[in-house]
């Protein structure tokens, strides 16, 4: 095969903006999940927030608008969850999954007329063909790609140093002790959950007007599972989830670069050559966990419901 | 007794009525439609949809048509099938490769509906198959795809290493190469036909190991919306004409145009002449359509890929013309051979010149 | 004010009571979605609830469908349900599946043409096998290494679908299917045939080991001692371990026997109504088996029922499409909508309503 024809600038790039949705939609759900909620509904999220996004982006004709709209697509939605979880006391895991088929339906039904149509461009810092490596790889891209790369890092910040990250943290650790000390354990994880399907509801946007661009029933492709795997891939931490999507991007976008440079390895490998990497980095985390080196971080109360029985 | 003979007699006489009524056209004809896809797919099953319109469009109140979008291949088929049957449909038209086996055990059972099942090859008496000659279409745009690149790189994201994709690729890399001996085809197995993001980064990695003209038989516009952001990038449309890129990066098209078999179809049935067939038409019936040629193409490029295209239309010319060797070197075809149906049919293997290995 | 309070113990009354009122729910909403999408309303709730059960020109044939649908279903939660009362979340049952049909048909058509008694039973040996291997991979890592299990069983789906693909195309494929991808077709091979046990019922043994599996799941979690420790296990982790219960063979057993009956699953169905391993085999069973559970609290009976009602929405949704014209999109935002309802309405089961005194500030702290 023929090395030489991967360009590294492009090829990083390019990871960048496919490892964007997937680090948007992971980072919402690391806060739902650090305040020991379970939402397996993000797949469902990111695509309303898919669907919705464009259709605003189309019919306002401003792009940054259309990641409004996603986010409050997203966010709608989880308002579902939350008000089924919280107020119902529902299982997190059934009616996350109800969540995704209910999003794929209902994405499907509302984008119908939006089929075939080419959205309004998101502007990039810079473009052009004549680009060198550092001018596309740091300043060649969208303002949302830069705020997803931000959130991150805020999210690090408010859980690290904040009282209100203190105070999200304590309820997923244990939420009668936080009940106790006179928290709203219930109102508190209805805001994160809300916080992680505007978030996921970003990352579909993003995927619908940057990545694609254009809307396309079912377009996130399981990218919101993908999404779930990354928290536990980050071990719960806000940073770790940057360097988990651009791994799985890198990959993902890796294997197209072999196949097209001529490789001889079999595309079946290469297509699950992302998950089973996964799989290694899972296992290599959890020996290291095992055996001292570092520490598990999952809240303890992740997937329980709360009622406060006084 | 007289009761009993009394009603017999006026079934009889109901019955007399609504088969005359048949006869003059006032009971409608139910025709029912299978997708794989959803109807909002933009490529092949909308342009299925598209001829069930026609199909509407064509015989008006003569015809009721039903459809069902999104049927997983397999038992979800049949049933499907099945209860389209039962609900009366006369004839049916299954539009996937998948759709074969349970097409032929269905009709196994509801001997007077007549089926017809798109890409397979297996018939009964009241199934036939049809598909369409869309590697004709595929030699127009390897010309142009030829003709046109400035890097001698040619970018093509296939889906499945089915005989479909791989006849595709060959007619296009044949034509490509016969007017530009230095092309080169890189190829991107996408393993989906429908997966935007998946595509949208296939097209770009294509573009930039530095292929100026992108192929592709996966079915949405991702790939075209990728081309549209990369200046003097050129691409098709498939299945559907993708005419909302005219502007931009799509030069011409292959069009499935199912509408006037599917017309001619119900004609059959609706007269009684129907009978089992196997069709594979191209571009001589309009099965196959090549979407307007741009201004993008030179004017010469496009007289001659217009002169192919009608050499087609009449039959002059077929696109696997001799002589052609396999990938490894052995003869396929000697001078002025043409291909027969059943080796193209059934095509698993590339010609000489293309480079890597199919999936297996 | 009112206030929730947990009852005691799950009220029968509204445990029988809630899915009726779900359904009416949904039906309402529902209704409300297909008028604005400028449908008849009554006649969708009626073509998707009532057609499949009762239409003279569909019952015939539609009610038999409707355990051949559900039995993937309920084989499937069944076996997840025993790993959810242990806490054990095995998400990837539709990777099991998948393995569990591609070994039961590899073992069909490496013996192919061979006509032998003992063809079937070794299908349904190698599809056990091969989801209870696949369910393996998660629990040794979990035993071994305690790595989560939701993780890695859902990214073996993935890989699993890719294998899929791949053997469709490569090993597998049919020699003489023309150069197409898919296996050779089951159901033209009497020996590995999974074939209607009943002329003209459509009722394969997948539908008998479906109802075998809720029979025996109920003597086992509510008769048989391991069922005690799985359940223990659960909900007390630290008593389970006091009272001599091994976690990490609760572990091994839970998600072993859910990838055997997901593998059976993949099987049954690869040999009779798919008929072939083809790319779009899979088609979310493993998924919809973890609603199924669920929505079946658990129990087996429970899941039995939950799995019917799914299947007769699926059935009914096809019904409602090509006979009223619905997109398939609309119904599955439907069967969303009746989750939601049906989950909700468990509040009512295990918590009741009383108006509460105005709270003191000492009571609210």
């Amino acid at each position: 095969m023929d090395w030489s024809a991967i360009n590294p600038a492009f090829y990083v790039a390019s990871v960048m903006v496919a490892a964007t949705p997937l680090l948007l939609a992971a980072i919402g759900e690391l806060v739902v999940e650090k305040t020991g909620v379970l939402n397996l509904g993000v797949e469902g999220m990111m695509i309303i927030g898919a669907v919705c996004g464009f259709i605003t982006a189309v019919e306002t004709g401003s792009p940054s608008l259309g990641f409004v709209g996603g986010a409050l697509g997203g966010a709608a939605l989880s308002v579902v969850f939350a008000v089924l979880t919280q107020f119902f006391l529902t299982s997190q895991v059934p009616t996350g999954l109800a969540l995704t088929l209910f999003g794929l339906g209902a994405s499907a039904m509302v984008g119908q007329s939006y089929v075939g149509i080419v959205p309004p461009k998101m502007p990039q810092l810079m473009s052009g063909a004549d680009l060198n490596a550092f001018e596309r790889i740091v300043l060649g891209h969208d303002a949302m790609l830069y705020i997803g790369l931000a959130i991150p890092v805020a999210v690090w910040a408010v859980l690290r140093f904040s009282r209100l990250g203190l105070i999200l943290r304590a309820v997923g650790e244990d939420h009668n002790a936080a009940h106790a000390l006179g928290y709203k354990v219930m109102w508190i994880r209805f805001g994160a959950i809300v916080f992680g399907g505007a978030c996921a509801g970003l990352g579909g946007a993003y995927l619908s007007l940057v990545r694609v661009p254009q809307w396309t029933e079912g377009m996130t492709t399981g990218a919101g599972w993908i999404a779930l795997a990354l928290v536990v891939f980050a071990s719960w931490r806000p940073l770790l989830i940057i360097l988990g999507a651009y791994i799985f991007g890198g990959i993902a976008i890796l294997q197209l670069n072999l196949q097209a440079a001529g490789s001889t390895i079999p595309v079946e490998y290469l297509s699950m050559s992302p998950y089973v990497i996964t799989i290694f980095v899972l296992v290599l985390l959890s020996a290291l966990h095992k055996y001292g080196i570092s520490r598990a971080q999952a809240p303890a109360m992740l997937g329980r419901s709360f009622h406060a029985s006084n | 007794m007289i009761l009993r003979r009394t009603l017999l007699a006026a079934a009889a006489t109901a019955l007399a009525l609504t088969s005359g009524a048949f006869a003059d056209g006032h009971e409608k004809l139910k025709v029912g439609f299978v997708y794989v896809g959803s109807i909002g797919d933009g490529g092949w099953t909308y342009e299925h949809n598209q001829s069930r319109l026609a199909v509407d469009e064509a015989f008006g109140d003569k015809v009721e048509t039903i459809y069902q979008e999104s049927v997983p291949e397999g038992a979800d088929a049949e049933r499907v099938m099945t209860q389209m049957a039962l609900s009366g449909a006369k004839l049916i038209f299954t539009t996937s490769f998948g759709y074969m086996d349970p097409t032929i055990n269905v009709a196994a059972k509801f001997p007077d509906v007549k089926f017809e099942h798109a890409t397979g090859y297996k018939t009964a008496d009241n199934v036939s198959t049809y598909s369409a000659r869309f590697y004709e279409g595929r030699a127009v745009q390897g010309h142009i795809a030829g003709k046109m690149t400035k890097t001698n790189k040619i970018g093509y994201i296939a889906s499945f290493p089915i005989p479909e994709v791989i006849r595709g690729i060959n007619s296009a890399y044949l034509h490509a190469k016969r007017v530009n001996p230095d092309v080169e085809f890189n190829i991107i197995w996408a393993f989906t036909w429908e997966d935007p993001a998946k595509e949208a980064d296939a097209a770009k990695t294509l573009i930039e190991q530095g292929a100026d003209v992108i192929l592709q038989h996966t079915d949405t516009t991702a790939p075209l919306t990728v081309a549209a952001e990369n200046e003097g990038v050129i691409g098709f449309g498939q299945a559907s004409d993708m005419a909302q890129f005219k502007d931009g990066p799509r030069v011409s098209s292959i069009i499935d145009n199912w509408a006037p078999y599917y017309i001619d179809r119900v004609k059959a049935v609706m007269d009684g002449t129907w009978e089992t067939v196997q069709t594979w038409d191209g571009i001589d019936t309009g099965m196959v359509e090549i979407g307007e040629i741009t201004d993008r193409v030179p004017a010469d490029i496009k007289a001659e890929a217009e002169a192919m295209i009608e050499a087609m239309r009449t039959g002059a010319y077929h696109p696997f013309t001799g002589p052609i060797n396999k990938q490894d070197g052995t003869p396929w075809l000697a001078d002025g051979e043409v291909a027969d149906d059943g080796t193209l049919a059934g095509m698993s293997f590339y010609i000489e010149g293309l480079t890597g290995d199919i999936p297996q | 004010m009112y206030k929730l309070e947990k009852r005691p113990n799950p009220s029968n009354l509204w445990a029988y009571l809630t899915p009726f009122l779900a359904l009416i729910a949904t039906m309402i909403a529902g209704g409300i979605m297909f008028w604005m999408l400028g449908k008849p309303p009554v006649d969708a709730i009626r073509t998707i609830f009532w057609d499949p059960l009762f239409n003279e020109q569909f019952a015939a044939y539609s009610r038999p469908q409707l355990l051949v649908k559900a039995a993937p279903l309920i084989l499937i939660a069944i076996g997840l349900s025993i790993g959810f009362k242990a806490g054990v979340w095995n998400i990837g049952a539709e990777g099991q599946y998948v393995i569990g049909a591609l070994c039961g048909a590899a073992v069909a058509l490496a013996a192919y043409p061979l006509e032998a008694w003992w063809i079937f039973p070794a299908m349904v040996t190698a599809g056990a096998v091969g989801g209870f291997i696949w369910a393996m991979i998660p629990a040794i890592l979990k035993i071994k290494l305690g790595t989560n299990e939701i993780l890695v069983s859902l990214m073996l789906v993935y890989v699993a679908l890719e294998l899929l693909s791949s053997m469709s195309v490569g090993v597998l494929r049919n020699p003489d299917g023309n150069g197409f991808p898919g296996s050779r077709n089951l159901q033209q091979y009497a020996s590995a045939h999974n074939a209607e046990i009943w002329q003209g019922s459509s009722v394969h043994w997948g539908v008998v080991a479906a109802f075998s599996a809720v029979v025996l799941a109920y003597v086992l979690m509510s008769k048989h001692r391991l069922g005690f420790q799985i359940k223990l296990a659960g909900a007390a982790p630290k008593a389970a371990r006091f009272a001599g219960v091994n976690p990490h063979v609760i572990t091994a057993v839970c998600l072993g026997i859910s990838g055997a009956l997901a593998g059976m699953a993949g099987m049954f169905e690869v040999a009779g109504p798919a008929g072939q391993v083809s790319i779009d085999f899979a088609s979310g069973y493993g998924f919809t088996a973890i609603i199924v559970a669920f929505l079946g609290r658990l129990n087996p009976w429970g899941i039995l029922a939950a799995g019917l009602l799914m299947s007769l929405t699926y059935i009914g949704g096809e019904l409602a499409q090509f006979i009223i014209g619905l997109p398939a999109s609309a119904i599955s935002a439907f069967q969303g909508m009746l989750l939601f309802f049906l989950l909700a309405g468990e509040l009512l089961v295990n918590y009741r309503i009383r108006r509460a005194a105005p709270r003191t500030v000492k009571e609210a702290v």
